[in-house]
């Protein structure tokens, strides 16, 4: 392991390590970043303690006059320490920014604190606060980079979801079967319309199957694709596909694009495609009579 | 490819299929502040729908860029990709042909949907193309 030079930063870290913490701690409160509605004072103290402690190890073994690389494995007791942070304050309800300024806060009391004690080595003064200022700058941006795969994960997660819901095939009879589309049918969708349609025909023993695409917005060549495989598919399953829900608007769109749904059936409405689906499993609908006295 | 002048309305990267749709939203919206009729805009869309498909899976990726268009009020959208280019143009906008499993009917499906299109393309160094619709 290499042993980092001294510098004034470190030795500061290392000796003067308490009233480091108490000038942090008190910048913070100054800018109104420290939340005492979510965490006591003894909590805070300790948090930063921690973070200070993984920071103050961190500087004695690593030189940052180099480039320093925050994701490199010797610094991974810090990133551990600061994400653990990050993560209970963000339970508790601290915004992001809030969480970037909390780190930030550590800059201001050690600039001042090199400047007291370098004040006649103007030049290590300067290269020192920069390094130090660089340092706190990545893990600001650090705590950034955890805020963004947070989301992005949450993001991912709702898409996988959605996905999922976006695809429901409903019985509505005996023998028949809806899978009402909405928003875009991507080739990935597509897939999964396809395998649960199929699927559900099995478990229901289904005749007709209604593609209602009421919800669906464009049909391009490739959703036009889509549905007419499907359709294909679900004849090759002994089922009757009938695709409802073609507007006037994708209609004529779809004539421009010379698309032929050749012997697919097709209804303006899924009330009309229901009928047509009574009608070829047998059942038939009638207005009970007025027995009422 | 030099059109008329031109204001800036929009800007989708095209590099995975859901930008695709993303592409149809932006468009739609450019055209919903024309007060474009609900035909017309489904037209467009539906145009533009073929032909950023069709720089994402020949062109290997691209990007479209959307303009509003003076004298007459219009809308107008450059979709440009650095792929392989369209040996043929007039064969690749005919109705059958297709290079890859598709119905090899969007290029001359999105040309019947909108009011101007122009199609540049060199092998080796990608293909744009521009299509206009009034609202």
């Amino acid at each position: 392991m290499t042993v980092a030079p001294t510098t004034e930063v470190s030795r500061l870290l290392r000796e003067e390590f308490d009233s480091v913490l108490d000038a942090w701690f008190a910048t913070q409160k100054r800018e109104g970043v420290r939340r005492p509605d979510l965490f006591s004072d003894r909590e805070s103290r300790r948090q930063l303690s921690d973070l200070l402690r993984a920071f103050s190890d961190a500087l004695s073994r690593i030189d940052i006059t180099e480039a320093v690389d925050i994701d490199a494995d010797n610094w991974s007791e810090l990133r551990m320490a600061l994400s653990e942070i990050t993560l209970v304050r963000t339970e508790r309800g601290v915004a992001p920014w809030e969480m970037t300024a909390f780190m930030l806060a550590l800059k201001q009391p050690v600039f001042e604190m090199l400047s007291k004690n370098l004040a006649d080595r103007t030049d290590r003064l300067l290269a020192e606060a920069a390094d130090f200022g660089r340092v706190v700058d990545a893990l600001a941006m650090h705590i950034n980079e955890y805020f963004i795969a947070e989301r992005d994960e949450i993001i991912e997660r709702q898409r996988a979801e959605m996905m999922e819901l976006s695809t429901p095939v409903v019985q509505l009879w005996e023998r028949v079967l809806t899978i009402p589309l909405i928003g875009t049918l991507d080739s990935m969708r597509a897939q999964e319309v396809m395998e649960n349609l199929l699927n559900s025909i099995v478990e229901h023993s289904a005749e007709v199957v209604i593609v209602d695409i009421t919800g669906v917005r464009v049909v391009d060549t490739q959703v036009a694709q889509h549905l007419l495989r499907t359709a294909a598919a679900v004849r090759l399953m002994g089922a009757e596909a009938i695709i409802s829900g073609i507007s006037p608007k994708i209609a004529q769109t779809m004539v421009e694009l010379g698309v032929d749904v050749g012997e697919v059936t097709t209804r303006p409405s899924i009330r009309a495609a229901l009928a047509e689906a009574f009608r070829r499993v047998g059942f038939q609908i009638s207005r009970i009579e007025d027995t009422r006295v | 490819m030099s059109g008329p002048p031109a204001q800036p309305a929009g800007r989708v990267e095209l590099r995975q299929e859901r930008d695709v749709a993303a592409a149809r939203i932006a468009v739609s919206k450019a055209m919903d502040a024309l007060g474009a009729r609900a035909l017309r805009k489904t037209r467009f869309v539906t145009a533009v729908s073929e032909i950023a498909r069709n720089a994402l899976d020949h062109g290997g990726g691209g990007v479209l860029e959307i303009y509003r268009l003076d004298r007459p009020r219009r809308i107008m959208i450059r979709c440009i990709d650095q792929g392989p280019g369209i040996a043929d143009i007039d064969q690749a906008m005919t109705d059958g042909f297709s290079t890859a499993r598709s119905m090899g009917k969007g290029l001359g499906g999105a040309r019947r949907l909108v009011d101007a299109f122009r199609i540049e393309s060199r092998v080796g160094a990608g293909t744009t193309i521009e299509m206009e619709a009034n609202p």
